[in-house]
């Protein structure tokens, strides 16, 4: 099973050095590009892909809505996914490596919508009862303090955690697409495909919401640096190739823009939601609808 | 001499030995309740008096009952699918889950409305999942299996509550962690018994997952319930 797979990739390098020698030659999509240079040579195998029809799809350049939009059909083309894919896309999530484009490497022309939906549901539901777990255990020794399931913070991650997950996406998306339509370079990733990449991004936030409630600060700041660099970089392997042939100015505010977004979630999350053994009860507001207002004017950069 | 049929012998005889065995199961999507009287017994059911009416619906939701709690592979909850159920079970919960620290109404435990949200819209987005999946299974027998299925998390909260009356801190505790893990496992294991035959094979686990976080989010919801002083 490696070998197909080694082959397919090597051919879209070539293509990328190919497109980067001449700049002019026009290209629908890369999925459709790699596959027309290597349209003599890969033999496609159908046996041993995991997925029969991604293939037949790539080489139909993608093209796979075909019911209406007010079909069971068309929703159900989104949650094509087994078990083991989704599992290996968190995997791939979760270790990011250099050379791997999560888009490329992981989700190949299938994007669903599963991981993403069901990765914001846990991490909603993670982060409000660690940090409700996380209150107690930083008040514990005080007598006054009577325990409290604080169940509107579930309303409150709830919110914050599906408006990052589906707005941001949609402002990097419409940003690449513009981009794209306004200097004629290779494609931008699809909505979904951009949903997807957020959404498994933000697996790593999981354990690391578990693993805050441990009522230590430097521990907390530690685990945030660490959840940051991994999908942190996720997103930028992901994002940077299609970036990097604008200009200087803009490649870089893009993609400092995508990372200053993804801290100010984790660290919001984690000064709202939790404590440390220091501090005591933060007030309930203030700080949630100023990230939300921040986040949303950075949101509209075009 | 031509070959005489044997008028004895019946037609299409021979067809008897090609025969759909018994064991395979028949699947496909019963949107209608099938009742066990149809027809000329729905124009008497009229004149009965109400009591026989109302116990007969009572009886059907008690016996759905005896299935979740000892979930054997009967087909009873999909095929004689009911909302009652679920929504009498829905109401008692979110009824005990109130009279908790709900003094100040932010930092308290769960409004009866956001527990009403929580089982059913989560119960709607789980059904729904599994139809995108490509489960078999139909929308309402889905609801319905999901919603008998909280009837060991609701007696976890009698016993919860009953145990809160007393004043022990830490046993206390304890006890009502044991019952609620023991009603959570029980409640994931019953409702997985019923929906797994429906999913296809490599896919199982994609479903069984958010019926886990759902039963998860409503145990914590029981476990940290705590009333006011």
């Amino acid at each position: 099973m490696a070998s197909p797979d080694d082959l397919k990739f090597q051919e879209f390098e070539e293509a990328a050095d190919l497109l980067a020698a001449d700049p002019g030659a026009s290209t629908l999509s890369i999925s459709s590009s790699s596959a027309a240079v290597s349209s003599g040579d890969v033999k496609v195998d159908l046996s041993d892909d995991e997925d029969n029809q991604q293939e037949s799809s790539e080489l139909l350049g993608g093209e796979k809505q075909t019911s209406g939009f007010w079909t069971f059909e068309y929703y159900q083309s989104f949650f094509n996914v087994d078990t083991v894919q989704v599992l290996d896309r968190i995997k791939g999530s979760v270790m990011p490596l250099p050379g791997r484009n999560f888009v490329k490497h992981h989700i190949r022309n299938n994007p669903d919508l599963y991981g993403p939906f069901w990765i914001c549901a846990t991490l909603v539901f993670s982060v409000a009862i660690s940090g409700n777990l996380s209150t107690f255990l930083s008040k514990k020794g005080d007598p006054q303090y009577h325990y409290r399931p604080q169940f509107h913070k579930v309303t409150i991650a709830a919110v914050a955690v599906f408006l990052y997950a589906w707005l941001v996406p949609l402002g990097v998306w419409g940003f690449m697409t513009w981009r794209q339509n306004a200097e004629r370079q290779t494609s931008a990733y699809s909505f979904l495909e951009t949903v997807c990449v957020y959404g498994y991004s933000l697996f790593i936030y999981i354990p690391t919401s578990i693993l805050w409630s441990i009522p230590f600060g430097w521990l907390q700041w530690l685990l945030i640096v660490v959840a940051m660099v991994i999908s942190g970089s996720v997103l930028v392997t992901t994002f940077w190739p299609v970036v990097r042939d604008d200009t200087k100015t803009t490649a870089f505010a893009t993609m400092a823009t995508i990372v200053v977004l993804h801290a100010l979630l984790a660290v919001g999350c984690k000064m709202y939601f939790f404590q440390t053994a220091e501090l005591t009860v933060s007030p309930l507001s203030p700080t949630t609808p100023a990230m939300l207002n921040h986040t949303a004017l950075i949101n509209k950069p075009h | 001499m031509a070959e005489v049929v044997d008028v004895n012998k019946p037609l299409f005889a021979g067809l008897s030995d090609v025969s759909i065995a018994e064991d395979i199961p028949v699947e496909g999507d019963i949107a209608v309740p099938v009742r066990s009287q149809s027809g000329d017994d729905e124009i008497s059911t009229l004149d009965e008096p109400v009591k026989d009416t109302i116990l007969r619906d009572l009886k059907a939701v008690g016996q759905k009952f005896v299935h979740v709690l000892y979930p054997k592979k009967s087909s009873a909850l999909l095929r004689d699918w009911d909302l009652w159920g679920p929504l009498l079970l829905c109401v008692t919960l979110a009824l005990m889950l109130q009279g908790g620290s709900a003094d100040s109404k932010d930092d308290g435990g769960p409004q009866f409305a956001e527990v009403f949200v929580i089982v059913w819209f989560g119960s709607i987005i789980i059904t729904l999942n599994s139809k995108l999946l490509g489960g078999t299974i139909s929308f309402f027998q889905s609801l319905c299996v999901l919603g008998y299925c909280i009837l060991p998390l609701t007696v976890a909260m009698l016993v919860c509550r009953l145990v809160l009356l007393g004043s022990m801190e830490v046993g206390g505790f304890i006890i009502r962690l044991v019952v609620v893990t023991a009603s959570f496992g029980w409640s994931t294991f019953a409702s997985t018994a019923f929906l797994a035959d429906s999913q296809p094979p490599n896919r199982k686990a994609l479903v069984v997952y958010p019926v886990f976080l759902f039963y998860f989010v409503i145990s914590w919801m029981i476990l940290t319930f705590s009333p006011s002083h």
